[in-house]
């Protein structure tokens, strides 16, 4: 067999997954290769010298070997270790979401410069931001601009009329705003003027300009359901991700109600005791 | 696997079942089959007993959900531990870890695996609710997370820290640094960051100056 000359590249680390008893199957994204699967030999052992090196959410340099099947990690030394990104669950959610529309639209040995430098540049973001999930919004709306869905935001989609900030609909399946006639003729979900200028100011805006723009609880659920609308029509399907957004949405209430529950359980206890 | 037609079908089928056990490469599971074949018949008697005792005879405990012969399991029961604070593990094994190294004197609860949000693995999927029924009234006071140090025993302590917090028990997380026997040079930024913020004063020995 012909020797294959390692590789070496920068790559920020999509996801994981355990391989056999010690060793783990990284998701790499690189920005001359994309999308790359290698195994880290050994990780998953206490005394590894590699395991930190490779951990979801992380960008480094990476040597890679050919093996069998799969590549095999060879050496990593961390360049961005993001901490936030780790130990701040709600960061944690956000940038997990990023990187799983990234995992899920990007295929093995393309290119993909572009799509890596906004996906760096959005992680370095959300590592500061006060704000996470605008930083996910502006990451979302640049991913629909560079893949080929660019929401259309100027002119009605149906009827190509120019649209003012009042009464517009957003159709995901047509890709884009639905100006007020269109929108009472039944195309489009209610598209809010607050939410109307947000997209437009994220198009234009930078990550950290959209992330200082104040946006009520009302308003950034119905910009969530556009954009979930929308990502379900580009990828085919929900980003699991999410569901854990959801888990800790409701985390508060739970712990609450079992307080709740466990009073309950002891009243009744203490009646069963005095009868 | 590779067969070769020099081998009877029924150590064929042996090795085969070693070799499905994890870690057990071809060749270890050819020496494990020609090992129970040259072992006295008691000895062949006494593993498949036990291999299938452990699929009759254990469940999980009611309790802490580990895995145990009897429900409620010893640690359970057992009299001498203190009630007031629960440590979460992720495995089984990771109490047996613990226990090893005799330093919890509480009680357990396994959660038999992580939260890991990519490949849509939940809190329903988890014991979670079980833990969440132990706590509540005034018994446990400080609950311990013991997850692993990786992305998904963060995103598992991030969610159990907020629903246990919000039931008003003390939570707390095992420190996590520099393993024993490591290089500082090897360690990537994240553990030595840890390790840092989770440093102690070193006592000046006696006598020095
Ligand atoms: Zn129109
Ligand atoms: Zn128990």
């Amino acid at each position: 067999m012909p020797r294959i000359r390692p590789i070496r590249t920068e790559a920020i680390v999509l996801r994981q997954r355990p391989l056999g008893d010690a060793d783990r199957i990284c998701v790499l994204f690189s920005p001359t290769r994309g999308r790359i699967e290698a195994v880290a030999k050994g990780v998953r052992k206490p005394l590894s010298k590699m395991s930190g090196h490779v951990e979801p959410l992380s960008r480094g340099q990476f040597g890679l070997a050919q093996g069998r099947s799969l590549y095999v990690v060879t050496d990593a030394q961390t360049l961005d270790p993001w901490p936030s990104l780790h130990d701040d669950v709600h960061r944690m959610t956000e940038a997990l979401a990023m990187a799983e529309l990234v995992d899920r639209s990007t295929d093995v040995d393309v290119s993909s410069g572009p799509l890596y430098q906004l996906l760096r540049h959005s992680l370095n973001a959300l590592a500061e931001t006060p704000s996470p999930p605008a930083i996910r919004w502006w990451f979302t709306l640049r991913f629909f601009d560079q893949q080929g869905y660019r929401p259309e935001l100027e002119v009605c989609v149906r009827c190509r009329a120019d649209v003012g900030p009042e009464a517009n609909g957003y159709s995901a399946v047509d890709g884009g705003v639905v100006c007020p006639n269109c929108h009472g003729a039944g195309h489009g979900q209610r598209l809010s003027s607050p939410v109307f200028r947000l997209l437009r100011y994220m198009r234009r805006s930078s990550a950290e300009s959209t992330a200082q723009v104040r946006v009520d609880a009302e308003a950034s659920a119905e910009l969530e359901r556009h954009l979930r609308l929308s990502l379900e029509q580009a990828l085919d399907g929900w980003l699991r991700s999410r569901g854990f957004a959801e888990d800790l949405a409701r985390a508060e209430t739970i712990g609450r109600s079992a307080v709740k529950s466990a009073a309950e359980r002891e009243r009744e206890e203490q009646h069963r005791a005095a009868i | 696997m590779q067969r070769s037609p020099a081998t009877a079908p029924t150590i064929a089928r042996l090795i085969e079942a070693f070799h499905r056990l994890p870690g057990i490469g071809p060749k270890s599971a050819q020496r494990l089959a020609y090992h129970v074949l040259r072992a006295p018949r008691a000895e062949a008697e006494t593993l498949a007993e036990a291999l299938l005792e452990v699929k009759d005879s254990t469940r999980l405990c009611g309790t802490c959900q580990n895995i145990t012969d009897a429900d409620p399991c010893a640690i359970c029961l057992d009299p001498q531990r203190n009630d007031s604070t629960i440590c979460v593990v992720e495995e089984p094994l990771d109490v047996a870890a613990i226990e090893r190294a005799g330093v919890h004197r509480g009680r357990y609860h396994v959660l038999h695996g992580a939260i890991s949000p990519m490949d849509g693995v939940g809190p329903e999927d988890l014991k979670v609710r079980e833990l969440l029924s132990r706590l509540g009234d005034a018994t446990v006071q400080e609950v311990i997370l013991a997850m692993n140090p990786n992305l998904e025993g963060e995103a598992t302590a991030g969610y159990l820290s907020r629903v246990i917090g919000a039931m008003g028990v003390r939570i707390t997380r095992i420190a996590h640094g520099l393993p024993v026997g490591a290089d500082v040079e090897y360690a990537d930024e994240r553990t030595l960051r840890a390790a840092m913020t989770h440093r102690v004063e070193v006592e000046r020995d006696e006598g020095t100056d």
